[in-house]
């Protein structure tokens, strides 16, 4: 199958330099960049906001915002950061980045559908955080939108948010189709599956678990829209609707989102391990095994975020050793990372360090995963502080260090130029120590009484959250040398050439940054992504 | 296998289920129990705590040696050992978790057990009544209509009721934006705190006015949502008395952080006292 470049597709349409990046572009490397810078900037958004939630914490009473306010602030907080920064750019970005390097071919299987799928994210993000000047307020019934709470709370900021979710969520699945396509039927003849770098194995379970689950949230969503503006009574109990209902659709898409986040993180981490530690990556066999096992599991463990609701004991039970099971594949790839580094000659860059990070980071946040899928342990701790401590360990502390990790890897790729290191090692332990004082005491503040999602708390509670804000406070500065490094770097970085690390993976075997048509020539056949000490051990047998 | 590597291997394996016993047994970072729930909630979080900190330890220390022990020198340009994978290895890393999660699977499916977690859910109010209808007259029972509980934790099969053999005390609870309204049927007393002896069970029938709530008790380790059109129930056996809070646990409006009240836990004779204080038929 030969792949028409994005060249040939619009000749003379294809806007270049700088002004490719703001326009319908059809490469692949353009729509990755516009992904991330996109996704960036509501990063930043999502923080601010982050850092609203945090000031109003630092004392017991509700004093800093009005208290609707404060729930449209948290609302809007987990909205943007979940699917405007997180999910796009873990898979938009770095998916639309790489997955065409990866398997030899020269853009994505559909291009115009990749574009579209880009330019739906802006429109929806800016109605999104627009509905807070405009309709007179945001939704406020947090990312959950639980009915009757999100039926009963201002009804226009409620829609803008449902229509904004839609279109973000119809964005993701046009992406995965476009990756599974790619996957599977774009590889350069010659290249098998089992060849394939482990992200491309990532981004195909998460591409499934994104076809298969986010139409559900899409229906429920709309559901939830009829119940709002048109009054009917799906989960109004009012009209005789079932508002436990929603929460098991809502979950059946929610809880695979969260390996959604996370399963292309660990593709990501697999890529730059090896490169970085100098070794093959270990155990490639039992990886895409336990990828596929994640990605099947993770499709029926959602009623566990539903212990305390209405659900029969039987349904509690299997729903915590489904989820306890999932621990199996995760600690596989734990412990393969683990070997990957063994033995290695680990170079402690800025990539390395935050993948290190992440390693620690997740692995907490896994620990305490088991515990919360232990019924009796969650009827404690559910809804509480304990949870969000936790799920930033796993979206923040894990797929958020992977993106920075991944952005001191690449960003040479994308420019041509190396991040600063030292501004690249600051930023790493501004960001870890900001990042474990934030979310740490949440752990014991949950235990001990704290519930989430409020805007006052017991004066008790009074020191370890002013740790945590303190910690938010390092961790919004921790963005000032990343910054500052990205910006100086690409006016006056150091040249990095074509491979700065010597790596096997494909994308590196092409200039920096790469030509619109990827290869100057055919696209090479790279059978052995992580073939690294072959050479020293064909050296010694000789 | 070298016996050398072997047995550094058993020694550093001891030392860190050590170190995790010590930290989780030893670390308290829960909040005063004061049902009987909450000692069997313990043991299950210092179990959990202790596998916790040893898992986490040795990835700690594994990491943390390899980092120092196989950085890049400078000068050196050369790639690490071509080493692909271990089946032995690999099967290892598959059966730990696996058992690690059998254990803590059935340990907890054993306390939940006895928290009353699988008792069957009905309204065991509405089951007395019918068997005391179905002695009086027979076919009136069959009319008798039996209320759906959808979700809650029943009474413990092992709480300390079948000892003492105190029959349970009903509470009906109402959840509003932004307060919890309980109703004792017996004396027909309506208070926006909490008030229940020591020692007896006290069963729970929540139900909700507006939107979801949820009932808390940290001190009491129990949870359970207040859910508009679905009954539920939450039983529990206070052991201490005292004054602990009840908060409110499910997003439910503006006011949701001051949705909170307080459970008052009575010895038998100071509950009583108050039932006589407050019941209508002696105040009026």
């Amino acid at each position: 199958m030969t792949v028409a470049t994005p060249r040939d597709l619009e000749p003379g349409l294809q806007p270049s330099g700088w002004l490719r990046y703001f326009s319908f572009s059809l490469d692949h490397k353009v729509i990755g960049l516009q992904y991330l810078v996109c996704g960036f900037f509501f990063y930043l958004v999502g923080g601010l906001l982050a850092g609203a939630i945090r000031t109003e914490l630092a004392t017991p009473l509700s004093d800093f915002m009005p208290r609707d306010t404060y729930n449209e602030v948290l609302t809007l907080h987990g909205t943007v950061m979940i699917f405007l920064w997180i999910v796009p750019v873990v898979n938009g970005a770095f998916g639309n980045y790489l997955i065409p390097f990866y398997v030899g071919a020269r853009d994505m299987a559909f291009p115009r559908l990749n574009a579209v799928a880009f330019w739906m994210i802006p429109p929806a993000g800016l109605l999104l955080i627009s509905s807070y000047f405009l309709a007179g307020a945001a939704a406020q019934s947090g990312w959950t939108a639980y009915p009757p709470l999100s039926l009963t709370t201002p009804a226009a900021g409620q829609v803008v948010w449902i229509l904004s979710v839609l279109l973000l969520g119809g964005s993701s699945i046009f992406g995965a189709v476009n990756f599974i396509a790619t996957i599977l039927k774009l590889r350069r003849p010659g290249l098998k599956m089992m060849q394939l770098p482990m992200y491309c194995w990532a981004m195909l379970g998460t591409s499934l678990l994104v076809v298969l689950s986010t139409p559900v949230l899409a229906g429920v969503l709309i559901l939830l829209s009829f119940d709002i503006i048109a009054h009917t009574g799906f989960f109004n109990p009012a009209l005789g609707g079932n508002v436990v209902v929603y929460q098991h659709l809502f979950w059946f898409y929610s809880h695979p989102a969260v390996y959604i986040m996370v399963l292309p993180a660990f593709g990501l981490v697999s890529e730059i391990l090896p490169v970085h530690a100098r070794k093959p990556l270990f155990g490639y066999t039992t990886m895409v095994y336990s990828i596929m096992a994640i990605v099947f599991l993770g499709l029926i463990v959602w009623a566990h975020h539903m212990f305390t609701s209405g659900t029969p004991p039987w349904m509690r039970l299997f729903f915590t050793i489904a989820t306890s099971f999932i621990a199996v594949p995760t600690g596989i790839k734990f412990f393969n990372w683990l070997a990957t580094l063994w033995g290695g000659k680990i170079a402690l860059n800025s990539a390395m360090l935050f993948s290190c990070g992440f390693i620690l980071n997740f692995v907490f946040g896994g620990i305490t995963g088991i515990t919360l899928a232990q019924v009796p342990f969650d009827i404690h701790v559910h809804d509480t502080y304990y949870v969000v401590g936790h799920f930033h360990y796993i979206v923040y502390g894990g797929t958020v260090f992977v993106i920075f990790a991944s952005l001191y890897h690449w960003y040479p790729k994308f420019t041509g130029r190396l991040l600063n290191e030292d501004l690249g090692r600051l930023h790493f332990l501004l960001t870890f120590i900001g990042f474990n004082l934030c979310f740490l005491p949440q752990h014991w503040l949950g235990l001990n009484g704290m519930p989430r999602r409020v805007a006052e708390y017991d004066p008790t509670f009074t020191t370890l959250n002013q740790v945590s804000s303190v910690g938010a406070l390092i961790m919004a500065i921790s963005t000032l040398p990343l910054l500052i490094n990205v910006v100086v770097t690409a006016l006056n970085g150091k040249p990095a050439g074509d491979n700065p690390w010597n790596a096997l993976t494909p994308e590196w075997l092409t200039s920096s940054p790469p030509p619109v048509e990827n290869w100057k020539g055919a696209a090479p056949l790279v059978t052995e992504p992580y073939g690294y000490g072959q050479t020293e051990a064909q050296e010694a047998a000789r | 296998m070298p016996i050398r590597t072997v047995i550094t291997a058993l020694l550093a394996t001891t030392a860190l289920v050590l170190a995790g016993l010590w930290v989780g047994q030893g670390v308290n970072l829960l909040p005063l129990a004061a049902s009987s729930n909450a000692p069997t909630y313990d043991a299950l979080f210092r179990v959990l705590f202790s596998i916790g900190t040893t898992l986490f330890l040795g990835i700690v220390i594994v990491l943390g040696y390899s980092l120092v022990r196989f950085r890049r020198r400078s000068g050196d340009s050369g790639d690490g050992v071509a080493l692909e994978g271990n089946l032995l290895l690999e099967i290892v890393w598959t059966a730990i978790p696996a058992v690690v999660i059998l254990f803590v699977g059935i340990y907890s499916y054993d306390i939940y057990e006895r928290m009353g977690g699988m008792v069957p859910l009905m309204d065991h109010a509405a089951m007395d009544h019918m068997a005391v209808d179905h002695m009086a007259m027979d076919h009136a029972a069959v009319a008798t209509p039996q209320k759906r509980i959808w979700g809650g934790i029943g009474p413990a099969a092992s709480a300390p009721s079948a000892t003492s053999r105190l029959p349970t005390l009903p509470v009906d609870v109402t959840a509003m934006q932004f307060a919890f309204i309980f109703h004792y049927p017996e004396g027909d007393i309506t208070s926006g705190e909490l008030h229940v002896p020591v020692g007896q069970p006290v069963e729970l029938r929540m139900s909700a006015l507006d939107v979801i709530h949820a009932f808390w008790v940290p001190q009491f380790r129990l949870k359970q949502d207040v859910i508009p059109g679905q009954p539920t129930v939450l039983s529990f056996t206070a052991t201490r008395a005292g004054t602990y809070p009840v908060i409110c646990a499910e997003l439910c409006g503006p006011y949701h952080g001051g949705m909170r009240t307080s459970v008052v836990v009575h010895e038998p004779d100071d509950y009583q006292a108050w039932l006589q204080q407050n019941s209508p038929a002696t105040t009026a």
